[in-house]
């Protein structure tokens, strides 16, 4: 299987390495032979289909599920902030926004305040997490991942819940994010185009690595346009126009 | 002033309801109503065993309530609804345990006092082993609180947070089954999860954090077991059943409350 490379430096040990890594529910193997690493400040991208292994290969990543085989390896006193792909929350359990970010860690009423005002959303300490709307609650949860000082910041299809504008200014913050504390970022997500163009490298993966490198040479691997371009009808093809700017292309969609 | 049985009554039905509200506020939380029901009907048959093998009665219904909770957690996931599961094992424990109970000839055993408690018999030993066991359970989930909450919102969120989830559920467990051992006495096997889940529920629409809710519950069982007793004593009827009668109706106030002030 051809595997492209590109993206890691290889001066800098990696914040988390999975050797081999297999993992099965019953008889089921979700994840085969899995090799992955993400450097100090790298944006990763995960892509693939549904039941492709993404979330599990954060869960592994996270310690949620055990290797069947190979290893994975954290840096020594690697601090990780996550933000689940959803937080159900029962209105049984009253929480505001400020009680929330001082979960499991007690916060400082500045400390809070900054988080909030880092990922967009200043002032909502007094609320009610029930009541927030959808782009709020992921800012919120963007938040409280903030408070730990990561490392490594792991977002599990974070926007599902957004629109596309939504989704797109949820990456540009990201960005900045990574921008303002120097913090990898490891994503698996639905909305290829836009979280694909703020990646370093991206990793499409469907039960092993199809394919790994910079957006456009994921974009153009034969693997990749296997696994997204056949399944979309097209829909895809579309954006892959719009991000090659070639000419025969755009005519093509026109 | 432990002589009289009424201070007794009190003080052993208040150690019950500073126990079960705190934790009642994680079975709510959690849904894990049914799994309370669980363990609490399954200590009927711990009951029957200390009998039989004469042990105390607190720690057979506390090891069976524990074994229960450990055969749930094994054949959760294993074919069953958790709630079809969770009915088919609190309710057959309870028929085991009365099964267990009618071999038990010779022992003069009043089963009432123990399917609904007995709080007027309440002893100066059982007062230690409730107190003991309440301080224990409010320890246990003080000690534990952040990282109990963080595990109850996602257990990845936990983890990520250098938390064990399934250690923080034995946590819960082994809580639970100290409360059902220590309310024995005071509600009998079959109200424990009235004590529980009734007084969270009713503090629910008066708490904006956690920490609030359990603290109001703790406030209203408190209430609720105090009154209770009293009305018992006034009116002769069976105590345990009175309690929960009180923070019913309390559960009903606030819920009508919060209703009426959501419509204006």
């Amino acid at each position: 299987m051809p595997r492209l490379r590109i993206g890691t430096d290889g001066m800098t040990a990696p914040l988390v390495e999975t050797t081999g890594l297999g993992v099965s529910y019953g008889d089921v193997t979700v994840l085969e032979n899995v090799d992955f690493s993400i450097a100090p400040g790298e944006i990763v991208t995960v892509v693939g289909p549904n039941g492709s292994g993404k979330s599990t290969l954060l869960r592994a990543i996270l310690g949620g599920v055990t290797a069947a085989k190979g290893r994975v390896r954290h840096a020594p006193g690697l601090q990780i902030g996550y933000v689940p792909q959803k937080l159900v929350l029962d209105h049984t359990l009253p929480l505001t926004v400020a009680r929330f970010l001082s979960l499991p860690r007690r916060v400082t009423h500045a400390e809070a305040r900054d988080a909030l005002q880092r990922a967009g959303v200043s002032g909502l300490e007094g609320r009610q997490m029930a009541a927030l709307s959808g782009g709020q609650f992921q800012r919120v949860l963007l938040a409280r991942a903030l408070l730990s000082r990561p490392d490594l910041l792991i977002l599990d299809e974070a926007t599902a819940g957004l629109d596309q504008p939504g989704a797109a200014a949820f990456y540009r913050r990201i960005e900045e994010v990574r921008e303002e504390t120097g913090c990898a970022v490891l994503m698996v997500s639905h909305d290829l185009h836009v979280v694909m163009s703020a990646s370093d490298r991206v990793i499409c993966l469907n039960g092993h690595v199809c394919c790994e490198g910079t957006p456009q040479v994921v974009a153009a691997a034969p693997d990749y346009r296997a696994l997204f371009g056949e399944g979309t009808r097209g829909a895809l093809a579309l954006y892959q126009h719009h991000h090659d700017h070639s000419h025969e292309h755009l005519e093509g969609a026109e | 002033m432990f002589d009289d049985f009424m201070t007794r009554a009190t003080l052993g039905g208040m150690g019950t309801a500073l126990a079960a509200a705190p934790l009642g506020c994680f079975v709510v939380w959690r849904r894990m109503a049914y799994f309370g029901d669980a363990t609490a009907h399954a200590a009927i048959l711990g009951v029957a065993l200390s009998l039989a093998v004469e042990l105390p009665i607190f720690a057979g219904a506390m090891v069976i309530a524990l074994v229960m909770a450990a055969a749930v957690t094994l054949l959760s996931g294993r074919g069953y609804a958790m709630d079809t599961l969770l009915g088919v094992m609190a309710h057959s424990a309870l028929a085991f345990g009365l099964v267990a109970v009618s071999f038990l000839s010779g022992i003069q055993l009043d089963l009432m006092a123990y399917l609904f408690g007995d709080i007027l018999a309440v002893s100066r030993g059982d007062l230690a082993v409730i107190w003991g066991g309440a301080a224990l359970v409010v320890a246990l989930v003080a000690w534990r609180w952040s990282a109990l909450l963080t595990a109850t919102l996602n257990p990845d969120l936990a983890r990520a947070a250098g938390i064990d989830p399934r250690r923080e559920a034995m946590v819960l467990t082994l809580a639970l089954a100290v409360v059902v051992a220590v309310a024995i006495k005071v509600v009998g096997v079959l109200l424990i999860t009235a004590m529980l889940i009734i007084p969270a529920a009713t503090a629910r629409p008066f708490a904006r954090t956690p920490e609030a809710m359990a603290l109001v519950a703790a406030g209203i069982a408190v209430a609720g077991a105090w009154t209770g007793l009293q009305a018992s004593y006034h009116l002769d009827t069976p105590t345990g059943p009175t309690i929960v009668c009180v923070i019913a109706i309390l559960f009903a106030a606030s819920t009508l409350l919060t209703r009426l002030r959501g419509v204006n």
